[in-house]
């Protein structure tokens, strides 16, 4: 019955998709009508998949695709859990989108709207799909889609740019998810799910498939050294764009990896969560790191994404070291935190992302340095912006915290685990995490602060305007879900319990009551957010009927000592590079900067600074040099000369006759 | 079985040999035609020869398809393309003619090493011409590399595909008539094409020098 209702509502997506094109001009029709229809598909789709989580596993097998080849779907608790996050995430950034694509902007509103519709209905299929080749096709389409989606503004060379190499990623990625499965699959031939679930490989390939899907998964999720793509890529596209591929489609790698690891491979070795681990953290850190310092607002969101997956893979890295320990309880602890912060980061993501749209239209402006002040102007978009940044910064009572905090509690069972060298690590991971949340923190400090706090830093911010009623719907509705998931865990966590069940063969008990959270043991940590909201509201609203009750009415106004400058502008506060200055020093090893200083006599001074990633330069450019270099002796063979080309094939033939004549 | 008309087979094979030694080292491009149209005539009558010494009535209508193809119909062709491209006069440098006729022995010697273990399992009386068949077809394929006028490219594309219905004939006593019409078809309908493709080089690069076509590659 659900798996109907989600089946519907993928044909409804891809139908509003098709009746995109047939108006592919018309805007408003476009943008008033088939966006929010699709938002409403998206709200149906939450409710159906929320409503399957209690059901038991249901399948159905479509003969679409191949003549031999059928479609086989299956909605399981995993793919319930990640097609509710699809729903509702997507509902709110359908809504928003519904009042944020103007017209004149490179591809035309309908074939966007086909674009965006596809890549939801490819997600949703993503997650149903019951046999690889399904689950190849949706995946590639998924790709292409979102492709698509990225050159929206194809005019631009930097896009183009910007989508090849997302493109040139993902098929790398899908590569070695593709072999995966041909690991997976044990020359059986048979390549639907439920038979690479039956079989029981050797543990050398099951390490091997493990490490493809590690690779294929962590390309599309922005594991460290398969990252690249995401910050050109995520800033490119159109913001509700940003939003679906940051919020929902990583979320897929994450969904796949799960799949693979706890599904088709029964027995997980530990260094696999080892691996796992050292990854997401590194990826963690230094997406956070890279996040702070970045002076455009997509791209810091891009690599905070980065950080955020970082966490998520580093979880599921300790909750299969549990796993193969057969530390069951501790695995689910693991697991619910990697898919607690998989949802809320899928929340808080879209929802930055989509207010970067609102400025971006409101003041035509990406970069940090010419923002500033538009907390006057743009009220609206400020106080939903600030609650998603409190979310991305890891604080109470939000759900940023709820993860993260889940996250460190399961680190710090480690000392549990049968193995000296693996206990060792504890304090470093668990210093690593408190350090990569911190810097999220001070990321967020700087993204709000510079953007919305603070004097205009150009005349022209003075005219922007806020976001319209659909977008503002459309936040809310984004803001509503990192407030539900902050201040009611209890109750989410009920339902991820029918997810880790399945997947580790335990969940996590929490019996202390609806308003606190305490896994595995209430004497040991507990946490009621609605507790601590009423008791932070009270502390604020205490101080201020105060200071109010104490100084109000009995302020003067005084000039201040301008530190001896004769005047100041909007110009002097305090930039995002100056915000992200001390962070540069302190992890100067981790950037390749290149900074230009002007000279002490230069009338018109420029001082300009580029931070870039030294693996661009360490990994990548060396690879494509290399391909390059032997492309070009491949191209040596290319004589253009007929009579050349006559030889070789003369050659081959000979070479061919001599080979059958043995 | 007469041992005149298995004779007579070898010998219009060795003939066919001769022929494509021939066509290696002719320059001027009338004569390549020429001698196309007698390989053709080689061909058309050790078709019919083969099919009287083997009472197999379907190799007369092969035989009769060749003479009608390869003797007449194609060889007309060509005359009126050499007309119209003006190139009946045409004479082409070749590089070091000895050398490739040395390559061309070579080549003979290795049809020959090549066909010898299926001519051994071959019980028709033709088994000692599948070497000349297969060297035959190599030594055309060598007239293609050697040349650089589209012409006799052409033309020694037209020798191979008789080299390969020598062996069909030599080693299995032709094909079903149905794959030997499609054939046929092939071959007309290719040099049909060929030809227009002949105009279009001449069009582009004002000549019949296919090193022309050098300048497509892109750097």
């Amino acid at each position: 019955m659900p798996l109907d209702c989600i089946l519907l509502v993928v044909a409804a997506w891809l139908l509003i998709g098709i009746f995109g094109v047939l108006v592919l001009h018309r805007l408003r029709l476009v943008a008033r009508l088939m966006f929010p229809a699709g938002g409403l598909a998206g709200l149906l789709l939450a409710a159906a998949a929320a409503w399957s989580l209690t059901f038991p596993p249901a399948s159905v097998i479509l003969p679409i695709g191949l003549p031999t080849l059928p479609f086989h779907f299956r909605l399981d608790s995993l793919a319930a859990f990640f097609l509710l996050i699809l729903g509702a995430v997507s509902a709110g950034v359908s809504f928003f989108a519904a009042g944020y694509f103007r017209s004149g902007e490179g591809t035309p509103p309908g074939l966007l709207c086909l674009e965006y519709h596809v890549f939801l209905a490819s997600m949703a299929l993503v997650l149903l799909a019951d046999d690889a080749y399904g689950f190849m096709v949706m995946w590639e389409t998924m790709a292409l889609s979102s492709f698509f989606l990225v050159i929206a503004n194809h005019r631009l060379g930097e896009i183009r740019r910007a989508g090849y190499l997302y493109l040139l990623m993902a098929h790398v990625g899908a590569m070695a998810i593709l072999l995966c499965f041909g690991v997976l699959q044990a020359n059986t031939g048979d390549y639907t799910f439920a038979n690479l679930r039956a079989q029981h490989l050797s543990p050398f390939a099951a390490s091997l498939a493990f490490l493809l899907a590690t690779a294929g998964f962590g390309a599309k999720g922005g594991l460290l050294p398969l990252h690249v793509w995401l910050p050109e890529a995520h800033p490119a596209a159109p913001s509700p764009a940003s939003a679906l591929m940051s919020g929902i489609m990583l979320k897929t790698a994450v969904y796949g990896l799960l799949r693979v690891t706890f599904d088709f491979l029964h027995t997980p070795l530990w260094w696999w969560g080892l691996l796992l681990l050292a990854l997401g953290l590194a990826s963690a850190l230094a997406g956070v790191v890279f996040a702070a310092v970045q002076v455009d607002m997509k791209r810091l969101l891009a690599y905070s994404s980065i950080e955020n997956l970082g966490l998520v893979f580093a979880g599921t890295g300790l909750a299969v070291l549990f796993a193969a320990y057969d530390m069951r309880p501790m695995a689910a602890l693991a697991l619910t935190a990697v898919l607690y912060h998989v949802a809320s980061h899928a929340c808080f993501k879209s929802l930055l992302f989509v207010a970067t749209g609102a400025v971006l239209h409101a003041t035509r402006e990406r970069s940090l340095g010419k923002l500033g002040g538009l907390i006057r102007y743009m009220p609206w978009v400020a106080w939903i912006t600030l609650l998603g940044a409190l979310t991305s910064a890891g604080l109470p009572p939000l759900g940023g915290f709820v993860s993260e905090w889940l996250l460190l509690q399961s680190f710090l069972f480690t000392p549990g685990l049968p193995n000296a060298f693996l206990n060792m690590l504890v304090p470093v991971v668990a210093a690593l995490i408190a350090l990569v949340t911190a810097l999220a923190g001070y990321t967020m400090v700087k993204f709000f602060g510079v953007i919305f706090l603070g004097q205009p830093r150009e005349e022209k911010l003075s005219q922007a305007h806020d976001a319209g009623y659909w977008e503002r719907i459309g936040m809310l509705w984004l803001a509503a879900g990192c407030l539900v998931l902050g201040l009611f865990p209890v109750q989410v966590l009920a339902l991820l319990d029918a997810v880790t069940r399945p997947l580790v063969g335990a969940s996590l008990a929490t019996q202390a009551g609806p308003w606190l959270l305490a896994p595995i043991d209430p004497a040991r940590a507990s946490y009621g957010p609605v507790l601590f909201l009423l008791g932070v509201s009270g502390c604020v609203a205490t101080t201020f009927l105060l200071v109010r009750w104490r100084y109000h009415g009995r302020l003067q106004r005084v000039p201040p000592w301008n530190c001896g400058y004769p005047w100041r502008n909007a110009r002097m506060q305090d930039t995002a590079e100056g915000f992200g200055q001390p962070i540069r020093q302190i992890f100067e090893p981790f950037f390749r900067m290149e900074r230009d200083l002007p000279d002490a006599f230069d009338a018109t001074p420029h001082y300009r600074v580029s931070v870039s990633d030294p693996l661009w330069h360490w990994l990548y450019l060396p690879i494509a040099r290399t391909v390059e270099r032997l492309a070009r002796l491949a191209g040596q063979l290319q004589q253009g000369r007929i009579a050349i080309y006559l030889l070789y094939s003369f050659l081959t033939l000979i070479a061919v006759l001599l080979v059958v004549r043995q | 079985m007469s041992t005149v008309l298995t004779q007579s087979i070898n010998l219009l094979a060795a003939i066919l040999l001769m022929l494509a030694f021939a066509m290696l080292s002719q320059r001027r491009v009338l004569s390549l035609i020429h001698l196309f149209t007698l390989q053709g005539a080689t061909l058309a009558l050790s078709t019919a020869i083969v099919g009287v010494a083997t009472h197999q009535p379907h190799l007369y209508f092969s035989a009769a398809l060749t003479l009608l193809l390869k003797v007449i119909l194609i060889p007309l062709l060509l005359h009126r393309v050499i007309d119209r491209l003006n190139v009946r006069w045409d004479v082409e440098t070749l590089i070091n003619i000895p050398t490739t006729l040395l390559a061309g022995i070579v080549l003979v010697i290795f049809s020959f090493y090549l066909a010898q273990p299926i001519a051994q399992m071959s019980l028709t009386i033709t088994r000692g011409t599948l070497g000349i068949a297969l060297a035959s077809v190599l030594l055309s394929f060598m007239m293609m590399i050697t040349r650089s006028k589209a012409v006799p490219q052409v033309i020694g594309f037209l020798a191979m595909e008789n080299g390969l219905f020598f062996a069909a004939t030599a080693a299995t006593y032709g094909m079903p008539m149905v794959v030997e019409l499609g054939i046929a078809l092939d071959v007309l309908v290719g040099i049909l094409i060929l030809g227009v493709f002949l105009f279009h080089i001449r069009e582009q690069f004002d000549s019949m020098d296919i090193r022309h076509l050098e300048k497509l590659k892109e750097d």
